[in-house]
């Protein structure tokens, strides 16, 4: 174990003021337990928050029993290389908030690959401590660390933990706080071995630290990082560092005359001068076992669930599974329980509000526009709940990382990798887990085009006005439409995506370059953490918007242009609108205010169009004598494919920002215009 | 040979990492760099991408992009 105070010879003398917040970075890999350490940190002391300007969330707390602490959870990464947006946010994070202290955490069981981004983070020059986790998992195999031996070739305090067990947090803890009060910095820097390969990478690195060293402490800058980023050709930070001419051209200079010392190019030999280094650390002081058990199990699962003939019947199965245990089986089960809450609350309100004496409109709007509303939204809850449980399962496991492996090849037609599949087979359940899942994609561009897609599967909330036309049009041939309608959807969302790659998002998807972690149980605290999260999330953001909309719905559809109450909803500003809107739709045989008032009012909720339509129309017997069977196609392609509920819309806010939500919404009806009036046409000569 | 000439359960020692700018530089910050071995484990259930072993983990990587990847077939080394 790791003592305290051995390599603290750097410490400057000038502890921070008592009262200081201390601010620290937890960093890691990906897969390496980043978010059960920082969970264990911090217990529910936490918020997530959004980085500036891009989708990667932020989260940050406090740390259990230290209330002067702060500590943000940067997102898993492998390097500092400014490759996917994670990457840049982290690093930027660290070099321009600058935490008094990085907590790096490291895989015990994968050490040579993690200690990579260690490197980089010491040669940020920030007081670190290493966390070298999952040790109980290296022990048990028979593998073993000198800890001390580390702790010296590393220059900075190393504590074996086990964040699942939430054994040595304590003492990491302990470190974290002393390192950063007392601005410890790492001691050893220079990583670049002056004996090996004749020196050459080592006089270029120092070469180039005494060429830039002015101009990055103008720029603030570690010089050790910005030294070996410039080497490696990294266009943000020489951008940063403003060299003259002269300058760019004696880097250029020292760079070339390592690579031909060196016989490898300039990012081949920087890497290969870390990877050496670790080498060398991993040789010394770790002690590992042939073959873990851990690693034997993941295979001889990986047998089945990626086996050849296996992986997709598996796939399909498990999907399958999940689906029924959310749609039907638990999520409904709480969204039966939720209504009946609802159901009983509104009766209450209901009750007190005609004992009070309330004047009727507000009654009303309580009642009518405020329950109704926001009830139906809340109905989504324990869907986006339940199908957030199982996907952290799947993601924590380690299956998705599988799933991607399996289903890339099949993707990247489309012009998107594996992990899209996920997000995109959510949305046949519902749009509003599906784009938020998004996040757990690593690109930026596969993120928003997988975003724009989801809105093409049909979800379930589509199924009774399905179910309602089916009954009144084409009651004998029901199986064929659905699964029509389902295929179509997919049809036009392959077209779409084909577009997008066309247009709007040119070029390859991300490569697949990706770790496939061995297969971990997951832990119920974080899975649970997760959950709770995301219902938060999910109560708040998406709350707000559907509260001001339901009363707006209401509203139109409640009062006249006089704003004076309406008895008949025929009258109302939203029946006027309708109206106005009907001749659009007169060229799909579906130019009749009713119908247009549906279709606004499945903006709310898609649920909505069907109750809307048997409230307009009685009974199923009135609409048959207003529109033609072709009509009626025409209308469920329509419904099929236009803009996708208000929930829907708002979570694609949140992604994608204002501009992309209202492209999202005008864009689906337009394509579910042009979709039903080529299907009115063909059908009409058919019929 | 390139890399992705390699078969189930044979290894390769890397020879020199081709392709450009960031998706290069990942590939070396993912260990992929020249002197490291590195072994296939499996391919994906429709050929591609492949699953490969190199510094004790698992890695997977499209055809197209190992294609970029030199190495020398390691010969002798008996695997599983």
């Amino acid at each position: 174990m790791g003592e305290p105070g051995i390599h603290h010879a750097k410490g400057s003398g000038h502890p921070l003021p008592e009262k200081q917040t201390l601010t620290f970075a937890l960093v890691g890999n990906q897969n390496c337990g980043k978010t059960t350490l920082f969970n264990r940190l911090t217990g529910s002391n936490q918020h997530v928050g959004n980085f500036p300007g891009v989708t990667v969330d932020r989260k940050e707390g406090t740390i259990l029993g230290h209330s002067n602490t702060a500590i943000t959870d940067l997102p898993g990464i492998y390097s500092m290389s400014p490759y996917s947006s994670e990457e840049l946010v982290s690093r930027n994070f660290v070099l321009e908030e600058s935490p008094n202290a990085i907590i790096n955490i490291v895989d015990a069981t994968n050490i040579e690959r993690n200690l990579y981004l260690t490197m980089q983070l010491l040669e940020m020059d920030r007081p670190m401590v290493v966390a070298v986790n999952m040790m109980d998992e290296l022990t048990g195999n028979g593998g073993s660390i000198d800890i001390n031996k580390m702790e010296a070739m590393l220059g900075v305090p190393v504590v074996p933990i086990s964040a699942a067990k939430n054994s040595g947090v304590d003492e990491l803890i302990t470190h974290a706080l002393h390192i950063a009060h007392y601005q410890e910095k790492p001691v050893e820097q220079d990583f670049c071995c002056q004996g090996e390969h004749n020196g050459a990478v080592h006089r270029c690195i120092h070469a180039v630290c005494n060429l830039i060293e002015d101009h990055a402490t103008r720029a603030r800058l570690p010089l050790r990082f910005a030294a070996s980023k410039v080497i490696e050709g990294d266009r943000h930070i020489l951008d940063k560092l403003k060299l003259d001419e002269n300058e760019l051209e004696m880097l250029e200079h020292i760079t070339l005359q390592m690579e031909k010392e060196r016989g490898l190019d300039r990012s081949a030999a920087i890497a290969d001068m870390r990877f050496s280094y670790i080498k060398k650390v991993s040789e010394e002081c770790v002690n590992k076992p042939k073959e873990s058990k851990e690693h034997i199990r993941s295979r001889e699962i990986d047998r089945v669930l990626t086996g050849k003939y296996t992986a997709i019947p598996v796939f399909v199965g498990i999907m399958a599974l999940v689906f029924c245990m959310t749609f039907n089986v638990i999520g409904a089960w709480f969204h039966g329980l939720l209504e009946q809450g609802i159901g009983l609350l509104t009766t209450v309100t209901d009750q007190a509000l005609t004992k009070a004496g309330v004047n009727p409109v507000i009654h009303e709007l309580v009642i009518g526009g405020v329950f109704q509303g926001v009830g139906s939204v809340l109905s989504f809850l324990p869907i986006v709940v339940t199908m957030f449980f199982f996907l952290s399962l799947l993601e924590d496991s380690g299956y998705i990382a599988r799933v991607a492996f399996c289903m890339d090849k099949l993707l990247r037609k489309i012009g998107l990798s594996g992990r899209s599949i996920v997000p995109m087979l959510i949305g046949f359940g519902c749009t509003v887990p599906a784009v938020m899942s998004t996040r757990t994609l690593p690109s930026e561009r596969d993120r928003k085009m997988t975003i724009l897609l989801t809105p093409f599967m049909s979800c379930t909330a589509k199924l009774p006005i399905y179910a309602f036309f089916v009954g009144a049009f084409f009651p004998k041939h029901g199986g064929v439409v659905m699964t029509g309608l389902y295929l179509l959807g997919i049809v036009v969302g392959i077209l779409a995506a084909f577009l997008y790659k066309g247009v709007l998002f040119r070029g390859e998807a991300v490569p697949f370059v990706m770790e496939l972690p061995n297969y971990r149980l997951p832990s119920l605290r974080s899975t649970m953490q997760l959950v709770w999260e995301k219902a938060k999330d999910f109560l708040q953001k998406a709350f707000s918007v559907i509260l001001i909309a339901t009363i707006l719905v209401w509203f139109l559809q409640r009062f006249d242009f006089h704003l004076n109450l309406v008895e008949d909803s025929a009258q109302s500003i939203m029946a006027t609108i309708a109206g106005v809107i009907a001749p659009v739709f007169a060229p799909l045989g579906l130019g009749e205010w009713r119908i247009c008032t549906s279709l606004i009012s499945g903006f709310m909720a898609k649920e909505s169009v069907v109750s809307v339509l048997e409230v307009l129309f009685d009974a199923q017997g009135g609409i048959q004598a207003v529109i033609s069977t072709a009509s009626a196609g025409a209308l469920l392609v329509f419904s099929l494919l236009y803009a996708p509920c208000v929930a829907a819309v708002a979570s694609i806010k949140r992604e994608l920002g204002k501009k992309w939500a209202l492209a999202v919404v005008v864009w689906q009806c337009v394509v579910a215009w042009i979709a039903a009036f080529l299907f009115y046409v063909i059908a009409s000569f058919v019929m | 040979m390139t890399l992705n000439e390699l078969k189930i359960g044979e290894s390769g020692r890397i020879d020199t990492v081709g392709g450009a700018g960031a998706l290069r530089q990942h590939f070396l910050d993912m260990g992929v760099i020249p002197g490291a071995e590195i072994t296939l484990v499996k391919l994906a259930p429709m050929g591609d991408p492949m699953e490969l072993r190199i510094h004790g983990y698992e890695l997977t990587l499209r055809l197209d992009d190992a294609e970029k990847i030199s190495i020398t077939k390691i010969e002798n080394i008996e695997h599983r």
